[in-house]
């Protein structure tokens, strides 16, 4: 039950786009961060520790893996209803919202997409409940918006494959049951299912961060691990592979990052309208209305993109590139947003009674991963002039 | 079991209040309606009812077209089957709405009715018992706690300053308090679930209010705070006021 007034941004009714499913799925995750996220999420942050106990909740809500058929543990949601969850789970924080874009995009997806039928059957219903967790190994210390180059090294060797590696910056690294990582077999990027506990594979956390401090980030290490034949993705194949997962979880993040700015939004606009300064709300003040219509502008043009994207999703005809013109769009403007919020409220936004520099901070962090605001750049530029300028 | 739950939709309770030019009515332009939050501890009981010993929870809703919209929010929240009686225009008392219900749950025959205890928008607190009434059955409202054991029903509720136990037989008609329970947020499954489930419709059986709106008015806007200055050698002007003025003490 809501227990909230906050209504969410609508100022171009798209609520009657939506369908009623939609609409309900949208409500009871905007209840769950209301009374399950928000009341914690500033003590988790600044702690650096993720909130353990609401990932139970987040399974008995069904936001793993959602999209997934049924048979799967999934809900067979549209992209639309998925997109609306990762927009109400940021609002509350990005951190939270990756764990599940982890889980589901970048652990589920894979296995789903590219796994045997056992591994299907045996992981999926198992993460869709939270009773295993799952992390995704691309990046590396070495090569990050170029992960073609990848060093980590799997070999064919008798009972299995030997990896030989690193990865870096990876989300729920440390808390993972399972990672899905990334390594050449004869040259070709393939994915593994790497298990916990496995001889060789370690996975310490990485200390310091300023950004997404609720959510943790590790390093993973491979030294001479041995897993079983049966954890190859058979169906992998190709960088081309993890680039389908990261389409998955860009999709996750164009919708994510309207919630951050919706948070930033609401708070800057109820701030002004209550703050008085030379005796009227600073909401009065043009220099301030300036930015309260940025903000309202975008962040409705955002929405726009992200349900026509949605419906190019469902319909089968979304392009990468598309989704990259939306990750780096809505992740731009929700940074410029956060920043202009965190202005509007003074003193006071420098503290964690507002989520405004929490929320500024993560962005930074949302903004990178997921290929950077440049990578993105780069992406659209080759596909409108048919010119590569990556290297 | 068969168990009854009864809810209404109201405007969210968020809402700025605007009154409509009639005077006896609020503008709803604009306004987003909810399910009653006090229905929701009902279906809350029925549901957890239901899922314990059995059986089937009927949502059943009086209203126009769009109090759907309440029974598909109990469907979300585990109700089985929904039944709309339908009225043609929002013009209806307490006393319409009791004795259509009161029509369909005779015929339903169940086990217990539930109820919030009071609609949010009017406030009446009437009109489960009134329905009890109607159908000669026993009832307690404002009920903060259930237990069931056989045909008997032991309701913990609500008093002025203090809380009153009392038993009833079934079938029983309950209206239920804040704290009864804790309504689930209704996950992906069970909104996923809700889309097959019917909503029966049935004509409107009973015209003929008791009651008449004459005037609306908002209440009127609330008076200038007292500051005293004069610090701690106010405090006995302070106390006056309190005593006198504002009566809290
Ligand atoms: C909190 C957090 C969580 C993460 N979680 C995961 C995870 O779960 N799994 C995973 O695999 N990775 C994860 N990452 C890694 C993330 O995807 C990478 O950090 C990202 O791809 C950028 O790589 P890099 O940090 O090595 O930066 P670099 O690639 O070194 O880039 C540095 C700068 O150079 C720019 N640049 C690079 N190449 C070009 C070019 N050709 N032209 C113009 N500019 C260029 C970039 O845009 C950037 O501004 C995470 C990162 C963070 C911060």
């Amino acid at each position: 039950m809501s227990t909230s007034n906050y209504k969410g941004i609508d100022y171009y009714f798209i609520d009657d786009m939506l369908t009623d499913e939609e609409k309900a799925i949208r409500d009871t995750v905007r209840d769950f961060t209301a009374n399950e996220i928000l009341p914690v999420i500033e003590k988790y942050n600044q702690d650096m520790k993720f909130p353990f106990q609401i990932i139970p909740k987040m399974a008995e809500l069904g936001v793993f893996g959602p999209t997934l058929p049924v048979e799967y543990g999934g809900m067979g949601i549209n992209n639309i209803a998925y997109g609306l969850i990762m927009q109400e789970l940021e609002r509350g924080d990005s951190g939270v919202r990756s764990f599940a874009s982890v889980q589901s995009a970048l652990v589920m997806y894979p296995i789903f997409t590219f796994g045997s039928e056992e591994q299907k059957k045996f992981w999926l219903p198992k993460l869709a409940s939270a009773e295993k967790i799952g992390c995704f190994g691309l990046t590396e210390p070495d090569f990050g918006s170029n992960p073609g180059s990848m060093i980590t090294r799997a070999e064919k060797v008798d009972g299995g494959y030997l990896i030989n590696g690193a990865k870096m910056w990876i989300t729920n690294g440390t808390i993972a049951d399972v990672a899905v990582v990334w390594a050449k077999l004869d040259g070709k990027v393939r994915g593994f299912l790497v298990e916990k506990g496995t001889k060789g594979f370690t996975a310490p956390e990485t200390k310091g961060k300023l950004s997404l401090r609720a959510s943790v980030t590790s390093e993973l290490v491979f030294e001479d691990c041995l897993i079983p034949e049966a954890n190859l993705l058979p169906k992998s194949g190709g960088l081309k592979s993890p680039l389908m997962c990261l389409t998955q979880a860009r999709y996750g993040i164009a919708w994510g990052v309207v919630g951050l700015a919706m948070a930033c939004y609401d708070t800057a606009l109820d701030y002004s309208k209550s703050r008085i300064q030379f005796g009227k709300p600073i909401a009065g003040f043009q220099i301030t209305q300036e930015k309260l219509a940025y903000m309202v502008t975008e962040i409705t043009k955002a929405q726009l993109l992200n349900y026509r994207l949605a419906q190019l999703k469902d319909n089968g005809k979304m392009r990468p590139q598309q989704v990259s013109l939306a990750k780096r769009n809505n992740c731009e403007i929700a940074k410029i947003i956060a920043g202009m919020a965190r202005e509007m409220l003074g003193a006071n936004g420098i503290l964690d009674e507002y989520p405004v520099m929490r929320h500024m901070n993560n962005i930074e962090s949302v903004k990178t991963y997921e290929g950077t605001h440049e990578m993105h750049t780069l992406i659209l530029g080759e596909d409108v002039t048919g010119l590569p300028a990556f290297e | 079991m068969k168990l009854v739950v009864c809810v209404s939709l109201v405007p969210d309770s968020t809402t700025k209040i605007k009154i409509a030019d009639s005077q006896t009515a609020i503008d709803t332009a604009g306004v987003a309606f909810i399910i009653n939050p006090y229905d929701e501890y009902a279906v809350e009981e029925a549901v957890q009812l239901k899922e314990k010993n059995g059986g089937e929870v009927i949502a059943v809703s009086f209203g126009t077209d769009k109090s759907r919209d309440a029974i598909k929010k109990a469907f979300q929240m585990g109700a089985d089957k929904g039944i709309l009686i339908k009225s043609p225009v929002p013009d209806f008392d307490s006393y319409t709405v009791a004795r259509n219900l009161a029509d369909v749950i005779k015929e339903l025959s169940p086990d217990i009715v539930f109820f919030g205890k009071q609609s949010i928008d009017f406030d009446g607190l009437v009109v489960p018992n009134m329905v009890a009434e109607i159908l000669n059955m026993p009832s307690v409202n404002v009920v903060t706690r259930l237990d069931i054991n056989g045909g008997i029903v032991t309701a913990e509720r609500e008093i002025e300053g203090g809380k009153e136990i009392v038993t009833a037989s079934m079938p029983v008609i309950i209206g239920a308090q804040k704290g009864l329970n804790t309504p689930r947020y209704p996950n992906l499954k069970s909104i996923m679930a809700s889309k097959s489930k019917p909503i029966e419709e049935r004509p409107q059986t009973y015209t003929g209010n008791k009651s008449e709106v004459f005037e609306m008015s908002l209440p009127s806007a609330k008076g200038k705070g007292k500051i005293l200055e004069g610090g701690a050698a106010s405090v006995p002007e302070l106390v006056k006021l309190l005593r006198e003025e504002a009566k809290v003490i």
